[in-house]
């Protein structure tokens, strides 16, 4: 069966979803990366979006359910890279996605995970309520 | 001859059985947008409409099948998706349509969504026999 490649860099991991996803591929991903996250201790992960075409309230719970389990494991997820067709459908259509900070491209959605390891090292982690949105 | 001129409005059926063919009625619902001319926001707004409810069918209707026509209305060209399946049906289309109730384990997006996405939306079901759905998008 297909698999979406997960990878590890620093304390983040990231993910391509390249393809147009299908219920057992949202399933797959899901499990592999929370495996991913509790093996390696990672503190964030990286969604890249980019490629997707649509994102339907399918695709919208399976980035929730990833984020609602990520943060149970203490690693914070980021959606990068979403088309801007896509964000105007998604807000239409009404789905919100509760929790999961967004960043307009990779290069801002690693600046964002670096920041939280930053601030962790340097022993502010205290702050760990939810910054959702 | 031109006979390639005043060609015959498009129109194709599709089953509803499975994930894949999920991603399938999605594919073709592009490309039948692409066709008619559908910018890029309204591409993607009637294909994740589409997506919507071909999901729909699938996980509430037991699958189906939708109907993908080109239709034109004076010099504007639209693309119209009826879906249809067999199943339980909706005994209570209002409650249906209300955004976040759900009766499976879905969002309870996928019908408000779809109508909020398309310039036509019509749904009729009979409990015990089907359910259909009808979007369009113009031009």
């Amino acid at each position: 069966m297909d698999r979406i490649p997960i990878l590890k860099l620093g304390g983040a991991l990231i993910v391509t979803i390249q393809v147009d996803m299908h219920d057992r591929l949202a399933l797959a991903l899901e499990e592999d990366l929370t495996a991913m996250i509790a093996r390696t201790g990672a503190r964030g992960v990286l969604l890249e979006i980019s490629a997707l075409e649509i994102v339907d309230s399918f695709i919208g719970r399976m980035l929730v359910s990833i984020a609602a389990v990520s943060r149970v494991l203490d690693a914070e997820t980021v959606v990068a890279g979403m088309r801007p067709a896509v964000a105007i459908t998604l807000v239409e259509l009404g789905l919100e996605l509760t929790g999961i900070k967004t960043a307009l491209n990779v290069e801002r959605g690693m600046a964002l995970i670096q920041a939280r390891l930053a601030e962790e090292e340097d022993g502010c982690g205290g702050d760990r309520e939810g910054h959702e949105g | 001859m031109k006979a390639t001129k005043a060609e015959p409005p498009k129109a194709e059926t599709l089953a509803i059985r499975s994930g894949d063919d999920v991603v399938r009625v999605r594919q073709r619902v592009r490309a039948l947008a692409v066709e008619i001319g559908l910018g890029l926001v309204d591409q993607t707004k009637i294909v994740t409409a589409a997506s919507e409810l071909a999901r729909n069918t699938l996980d509430y209707g037991g699958g189906g099948h939708v109907h993908a026509e080109i239709v034109q209305a004076g010099t504007r060209r639209g693309l119209r998706l009826t879906f249809e399946d067999q199943g339980p049906g909706i005994a209570d289309i209002d409650q249906a349509m209300t955004d976040h109730y759900t009766s499976g384990g879905g969002l309870g997006l996928g019908l408000g969504g779809a109508k909020r996405l398309s310039n036509e939306f019509h749904i009729a079901s009979t409990p015990g026999a089907g359910t259909r759905v009808t979007i369009a998008r113009w031009k």
